[in-house]
């Protein structure tokens, strides 16, 4: 099958359920792509053909028992941070390449149950840390759009597989972006859920207070289906929520009225969308600021109240995150020490040593450098200075999202401040890479679910519009995205390849 | 805000990873760079302002002391680098 003709879940579901296709001629489809594709795109780290044709087959038998469920028999990919038992999670590093889970992530373990087939593990950057993907240890994933440029991160292998029609969708992991950004680079839908939504378990951490999984597909109406299977309580995540069970596609129909967005708003009236300031950057390209100004007068053609409010802490928020995030890592990966699992130095008798040869061996240079800033923040003399003024910023950005959200239902931003950059591009340049971020991070500091969807094209390459909102507001965002994504085409645009 | 080479060398032994020349060279110089940008926080009035931790409101979470299963041990040691028997083997803690 071509790019265009690879089918969303809710079309390859409907084809299931009307015997149009079964699940292992759907799988063998994606296998074949995969094998066709994979050569210049590089999104998996491992395929899993044999494990997914017997998931198939035991899909189809489930189809022909009615006892499918909307994620039954459809092939996805897993990114290689959600361990998966019996198939190699590596999260790229050299530390885990070898790494076999004894058991599943509980949202793998969700999706199975649902009848999911894996596909394979995504590639991304080492340990979810950086934006290009180009901190794989193992190979760069290349933009479906564009080889020559990367395809977001920490995600991209993932957003890559879904515009490329390798997958169906993917489950990413988002810290400070990496669902949301690598989804507007390639073109298609990213959603972070409030934080707590989506158990944990099982997702290697990286900076716990702001790690959140969530779903890359290719419309809104497939990353509420796939919300409704991953969500929900999970007693072996402490930090997870108790929320009653919602089915986020329920109001989807409600909002292809010619103005879905006129009623509706938390106040009654209209929704009313929060436009920040501060979200368009200095250094934004031309290209994204027009798309971006284009959906929102969309946005107002549709019902929705659009009024410019301002998040004054915004510009605080990257070195908020760029302390919290690495000092939340420098704690995580103290347990990478060569002993339990993994990459491990045995060439000494002295254990220091072994530890420390054990770590440079197995880290690579984006870990190791998030790893000794994380220890210098957390340092005796440096602590207040930085972690603790931190979390205090942390305070100040979250209140000024609560004084927003009383005053609007959502905010739309760009997701990313530019379109995909070209490989090699910024990798030398921590600063420069850490700003890509500015638009994303902010949602992760205060916990708050947010939305990339596609909203037009800059140079031949996707742009990415943010919807953001406060806590437990994903139906909200997702209702107000689908209003958009049906008024528009360009969820429907797919890369030639 | 700039790092000391020896600051640099001080905090990879307290993180454990040694570090070759070259990378305390390139780490002195892009730490350096990240911490002048963090100066920005100095601007931020915290007097008074409570620290967050988590963005979500937690709560300690205890669970009922009920038998469970745990882990098969053959499958877990089977990702050690140095199993011995049903234990991970380790270098000598205690020096002689």
């Amino acid at each position: 099958m071509a790019a265009e003709e690879m089918p969303t879940i809710h079309e390859a579901a409907q084809k299931l359920a009307q015997r149009e296709i079964s699940s292992v001629e759907l799988t063998r489809a994606h296998l074949e792509r995969i094998d066709r594709l994979e050569e210049r795109v590089k999104s998996f780290i491992t395929v899993t053909p044999e494990l997914a044709l017997k998931q198939a087959e035991q899909a189809d038998q489930r189809i022909a028992a009615g006892e499918a469920g909307p994620l039954t028999g459809i092939p996805m990919q897993m990114k290689d941070v959600i361990s998966t038992k019996g198939v190699k999670t590596t999260c790229a590093s050299r530390m885990l390449e070898n790494y076999v889970p004894v058991y599943d992530a509980t949202v793998a373990e969700r999706l199975l149950a649902q009848g999911a087939v894996l596909l394979g593990k995504g590639n991304m950057d080492e340990y979810a840390m950086g934006s290009s993907c180009e901190n794989s240890a193992f190979f760069p994933t290349r933009n479906p759009w564009d080889l020559e440029r990367v395809p977001g991160g920490s995600s991209g292998g993932g957003a890559a597989a879904v515009a490329a029609g390798e997958a169906v969708y993917a489950l990413g992991s988002d810290t400070g972006g990496s669902v949301r950004q690598p989804a507007s680079l390639c073109g298609v839908v990213g959603m972070k859920p409030t934080y707590g939504m989506v158990s944990r378990y099982g997702l290697v951490a990286y900076a716990s207070s702001l790690d959140q999984i969530g779903p890359i597909t290719r419309d809104v109406t497939d990353c509420a289906l796939v919300l409704n299977a991953i969500v929900g309580h999970d007693p072996k995540d402490s930090t997870s929520l108790r929320q009653p069970a919602v089915d986020y596609t329920s109001d989807l129909a409600e909002y292809i009225s010619p103005s879905p967005l006129a009623t509706g708003g938390a106040q009654g009236g209209p929704f009313r969308l929060g436009v920040p300031e501060e979200y368009f950057v200095d250094g934004m390209q031309d290209g994204v600021r027009e798309s971006v100004q284009a959906a929102i007068k969309t946005l107002e053609g549709l019902g929705a109240s659009v009024e410019p409010v301002s998040l004054p802490t915004t510009k605080y928020a990257l070195a908020c995150y760029y302390i919290i995030a690495p000092s939340e890592c420098s704690a995580n990966l103290a347990r990478y020490d060569g002993v339990k699992y993994g990459f491990s130095y045995q060439d000494t008798d002295n254990m220091w040593e072994a530890m420390e040869r054990t770590r440079a061996g197995g880290f690579g240079p984006e870990v190791k450098r998030r790893v000794i800033l994380g220890a210098y923040a957390l340092s005796a003399g440096y602590y207040d200075a930085y972690y603790r003024k931190a979390q205090q910023a942390r305070t100040l950005i979250r209140r000024d999202f609560d004084r927003v959200f009383e005053q609007v239902d959502a905010l739309v931003t760009p997701t990313s401040p530019v379109v995909a950059f070209r490989l090699g591009e910024k990798i030398d340049d921590p600063v420069e890479m850490y700003l890509i971020d500015v638009c994303t991070v902010p949602a992760n500091i205060a916990g708050l679910p947010g939305i990339s969807v596609p909203c037009g094209f800059s140079q031949g390459l996707p742009v990415g519009m943010q919807l953001l909102g406060p806590h437990l507001s994903e139906q909200r965002l997702l209702n107000i995205a689908y209003a958009y994504e049906q008024a528009t085409q360009w969820h429907t645009e797919r890369p030639q390849i | 805000m700039s790092l000391e080479r020896a600051q640099v060398e001080q905090i990879a032994l307290l993180a454990r990873i040694s570090l070759t020349p070259e990378e305390v060279d390139l780490f002195q110089d892009q730490l350096s760079q990240l911490l002048e940008q963090f100066q920005v926080l100095s601007e931020l009035d915290t007097t008074d302002v409570p620290p967050t931790g988590h963005a979500v409101d937690l709560q300690a979470v205890m669970r009922d002391d009920d038998d469970e299963d745990s882990l098969d041990p053959e499958e877990v040691l089977s990702n050690a680098p140095n199993p011995e028997g049903e234990y991970f083997r380790v270098k000598a803690v205690l020096e002689e």
